[in-house]
């Protein structure tokens, strides 16, 4: 942690950069679960058509990497102070 | 038509040479920062996408339905979730100057040279498949040209296609792969062809796209509409198998060698991860974007048995497009070129570090800094591997003959290169993680997929008999190949995987839990799972002993004599001195070797930096050696501390030595002028009645008789006092003769208490004589001069009117004890202890030396016995302890 800061809450900035490791940590697992879907759709049911599900798989494609673009930007700030402790985590 | 294609394929050829060439002397000059843009990182990223993927996506889509798309998002997966592996990959990779795969795994694994070979055997029997599919996919798209154009000229020959393609590659990547020995082995020629190769297969598959929805199907919702209503809309759904390959495509994005090559090694900032985490993903959407469209057109336009995996370039054609087709199979050709290149330069790199060089050092007896040029050797090694790579993929589609089972490689070659998985992975995450437990689990998965995978993809009887497929492995059913352990029904790339993954990461486990890593692995290892802790120095010299010159000379050799010495006189300056050569601090070693490493790999530039400074970084011998000397030291500083208490000790003894000496003397001083003192009172009278009966004639007889008496008396006492002192002087030094003899207690108080002859007045004695009767073996008239010397005390120091001295007498296990107990007022608690020193009485009353009891106290010792004042009886009492006999 920064021993300089005084408060006990971090500055805005760090904070919003620190949820945005959080995210980038979920959105994988979250992804993984989306795209293992069509995997437990029942064979040979045919109760969803091809294209609802390409249409489904592009969906969920196109919003992973807006999302992980817009994560994108706060992970590869310069980031002060605070950096190891965090990656420390991330490390281990 | 076929002509033009050679020729615009030659033209895409010489353009390719020409941005290459371009790009290697911008980045030479040291300009063209676009060189080293986030987006050419994420381009370069798209060796991923080879000619398998771009082909066959299609190909599978119109085989398998949405099959393919697993192939794209397992690789999305790990970009988007870069901040977990990749980050901490590329930050190892640029920390430790990892040149390959099998150089991250050896080094995390303490630089171990069998590792990398292992992984380097294993990379190559992976990839050389995939490289003759590569060769193929340039040799079936070529000649799908052939089969709708005019007859072709007499020169070409088909078969050939394969060996000139493998033949031009192999010239391109030995050019501008092996061009330099870069530090940090980038090739920045290289990676901008990729990366232009990238934006030519992605237009050209977008382009074959958008002519198929606007121009053969006529709109959106009509290629919708044809979508559902085609054949594919009944794919099979396998959850298994779509989360195998989900996790198989996953795996390979990380451990194939080319793609270790562009995401780690050529990768120049670690902040290109974050860009290329979204821009990668949405290069292979748009790739895979209209692979669906494309094939639904293909069912429907083509013939039946139509092969599906040329519809990109089949449609146009058939529509008459030629030119489009003609861009498409650039496009086929820049994914596979790309991919060759990549890989070429990826397994050469791994073959000429950990295989070839090492064997060369080996070998070569000779003294590094004065043999031939290492660099030149290298090179040569590296540029030879390519060749032989290319090789290998030519004569592997030779041999195979091409087909259906090379069709197949692109997933088996993914599973076998996900079997460095949980060594790299584990090697990142896990400390405890070794070398051995890394190579069995190597080994293991390599040798399950191998069996269940690899060789029985290429049907029964070409590498595995058709019994043993069959029937299993020495007819034991439960080895049948595709249904280990009885596993049946499962599709076999699933089964490979859930094998040869699962025992493959629990050998890994197993054994690094039960061995135990060797000092360099831990050191390592520390520095892998740690890295973002600190800026990773690796393991350390223990001592610098290299000539700072041999060091130079052989760098010069590896990175060039002007990145040497660059490198040599950045060191200097930082230790502040002048010219090139540094002092060979283990510190600058390191950064050296790390250097090297980047030219020829950690392994070879520990060994080759061993080599000069005579011994190798850190073994278990220098390990043992110094726990040996500190051991020692220990020893030796205990030995000391022992001493040194001794001689405290022995300082203490003669301080109080010394004390007890002064005592003495001053007792000695204080006992002189006693004796002096006790002398000259009866000497002084003497003298004054003797002076008197001598001057003084007119003295009557009574006079006369009187003062002779009292001379006689002081001479009588004079006497006794020097026989007190001569009796104390004898005692004292031991010098006494004891008379040991037996008689009876009784007999030895009844003679001292004849001997004192008190009248009943003067002192009342009360014994019980019953109690006496016990036999004595000591020297009896001196324990009687004791009991004497008791009852004499008492009669004149008794304060009481009716004095009265009770002797009690008791055995007390080996001792008898004799209690005199008198009725008087007792000794003063201080001068308890005092009574027995020489000349020390308790009052002035009763005239005497005060030796009496220091007499009797010597007598006591001498006799085995002891005597002590004994409080707390109502009046003086004095306990005499004899040994009982």
């Amino acid at each position: 942690m920064d021993e300089k800061r005084l408060s006990v809450f971090l500055e805005r900035s760090s904070y919003r950069r620190r949820r945005a490791r959080d995210a980038s940590r979920v959105l994988p697992i979250l992804c993984l679960f989306l795209f293992s879907i069509p995997g437990l759709w029942q064979v040979g049911t045919g109760e969803i058509v091809l294209s609802e599900a390409l249409t489904f798989l592009f969906a969920v494609w196109c919003v992973a990497i807006l999302i992980a673009a817009a994560l994108s930007r706060f992970l590869s700030e310069p980031v002060v102070g605070d950096d190891a402790s965090s990656d420390q985590q991330s490390g281990g | 038509m076929v002509n033009s294609l050679v020729a615009v394929s030659l033209a895409y050829v010489a353009v390719l040479f020409l941005v290459a060439f371009y790009a290697e002397r911008l980045a030479a000059r040291g300009r063209g920062s676009w060189l080293r843009s986030p987006f050419v990182y994420t381009l370069s990223l798209s060796v991923y996408c080879t000619a398998w993927t771009f082909y066959g996506a299609v190909g599978s889509a119109a085989r398998a339905g949405l099959e393919f798309l697993a192939i794209y998002l397992g690789p999305t997966l790990v970009l988007i979730g870069w901040w977990w592996v990749l980050r901490k990959i590329v930050r190892i990779g640029r920390s430790q100057k990892i040149t390959s795969i099998a150089d991250l795994i050896s080094s995390r694994y303490g630089k171990s040279n069998s590792i990398a070979v292992v992984v380097t055997i294993m990379a190559v029997i992976g990839t050389t498949p995939y490289i003759a599919l590569q060769l193929q996919s340039v040799t079936l798209s070529f000649n799908a040209f052939l089969v709708v154009s005019e007859p072709v000229s007499d020169l070409y020959d088909p078969r050939s296609t394969a060996f000139w393609v493998a033949l031009g590659l192999a010239f391109f990547t030995i050019l501008f792969g092996t061009r330099n020995l870069d530090a940090n082995e980038r090739h920045h020629g290289v990676v901008t062809a990729i990366a232009l190769e990238a934006v030519i297969k992605l237009i050209a598959l977008v382009a074959v796209g958008v002519f198929v929805v606007w121009q053969v199907m006529g709109g959106p919702a009509e290629t919708f509409a044809a979508i559902d209503a085609s054949e594919i809309n009944l794919w099979q759904r396998d959850g298994g198998r779509w989360t195998g390959i989900l996790f198989v495509s996953a795996a390979a994005f990380i451990a194939l060698p080319r793609m270790f090559q562009v995401l780690v090694v050529e990768n120049d900032d670690e902040k290109h991860l974050a860009t290329a985490s979204w821009a990668f993903p949405i290069y292979v959407m748009l790739m895979s974007l209209f692979v669906v469209p494309i094939a639904v057109a293909g069912l429907q336009v083509l013939p039946e048995g139509a092969n599906p995996d040329l519809f990109v370039l089949t449609v146009p054609l058939a529509h008459g497009w030629d030119g489009l087709a003609m861009f498409a199979f650039i496009g086929g050709f820049s994914a596979a070129t790309s991919m060759v290149i990549v890989a070429a330069i990826a397994l050469s790199t791994m073959v000429s570090n950990h295989v070839v060089m090492p064997i060369w050092l080996a070998s070569s007896s000779r003294d590094l800094s004065v043999a031939g040029d290492v660099r030149q050797i290298v090179l040569y090694s590296r540029r030879l591997s390519i060749a032989g790579i290319l090789a290998l993929g030519y004569f592997y589609l030779r041999l195979t003959g091409g087909g259906a089972a090379l069709a197949s490689i692109g997933l088996i070659s993914f599973a076998g290169v996900a079997q460095f998985l949980p060594a790299m992975l584990g090697g990142i995450f896990w400390r405890a993680a070794n070398r051995h437990g890394a190579l069995a689990g190597l080994l293991i998965g390599f040798v399950i997929w191998a069996y269940t995978l690899f060789l029985p993809s290429f049907g029964p009887d070409a590498l595995i008999s058709k019994q043993i497929l069959e029937q299993g492995l020495f007819g034991l059913s439960w080895l049948r190949p595709n249904a280990l352990f009885g596993v049946d029904g499962l599709d076999s790339l699933v089964h490979a995987l859930v094998w040869s993954i699962s025992l493959n990461t629990l050998a890994f486990v197993v054994v690094s839990l039960t061995t135990f890593p060797n000092p360099m692995e831990r050191l390592q290892g520390a520095q892998f799972v740690n890295v973002f802790d600190h800026s990773a120095e690796a393991s350390s010299w223990s001592k610098g002993r290299a000539e700072a010159e041999d060091l130079l000379l052989m760098s010069q050799r590896i990175i060039g004599s002007t990145e040497a010495q660059k490198i040599f006189r950045r060191e200097a300056e930082r230790q502040g001195i002048g010219g090139y050569l540094p002092d060979t601090t283990p510190g600058f070693l390191q950064r050296l070797e790390r250097e090297l490493a980047g030219s020829v790999g950690a392994a070879t530039a520990h060994a080759m930096v061993a080599q000069i400074v005579g011994r190798s970084s850190v073994s278990v011998d220098d390990l043992m050696r110094v726990a040996d000397e500190t051991a020692q030291i220990m020893e030796y500083s205990s030995q000391l501390e022992v001493k040194s208490s001794e001689l405290t000790k022995t300082a203490r003894q003669l301080t109080e030595a010394n004390e007890k000496l002064t005592n003495l003397s001053v007792q000695k001083d204080a006992f002189l002028s006693q004796v002096s003192h006790e002398l000259r009172t009866p000497m002084t009278s003497i003298r004054a009645f003797s002076e008197i009966l001598e001057n003084e004639g007119e003295l009557n007889a009574d006079e006369r008789a009187k003062y002779a008496g009292i001379i006689h008396g002081e001479t009588i006492r004079l006497t006794r006092l020097l026989d007190d002192l001569l009796d104390l002087s004898v005692l004292e030094n031991g010098q006494v003769k004891l008379h040991i003899a037996n008689g009876r207690l009784v007999d030895v108080i009844d003679q001292a208490i004849a001997a004192t002859h008190f009248s009943k007045d003067q002192l009342l004695i009360s014994r019980t004589r019953a109690n006496e009767k016990i036999d004595v073996l000591t020297d009896l008239d001196r324990l009687s001069q004791v009991v004497i010397n008791l009852i004499t005390n008492a009669a004149k120091y008794c304060e009481s009117e009716h004095p009265k001295l009770t002797i009690l007498v008791r055995k007390d296990g080996q001792f008898l004890v004799l209690d005199f107990i008198d009725n008087g007022q007792g000794v003063p608690r201080e001068l308890q202890e005092e009574i027995f020193e020489k000349f020390s009485r308790a009052t002035n009353r009763a005239a005497g030396a005060g030796l009496g009891l220091a007499i009797c106290r010597e007598v006591m010792t001498n006799l085995g016995g002891q005597i002590s004042y004994l409080p707390g009886q109502g009046g003086a009492a004095f306990r005499i302890m004899l040994p009982n006999p």
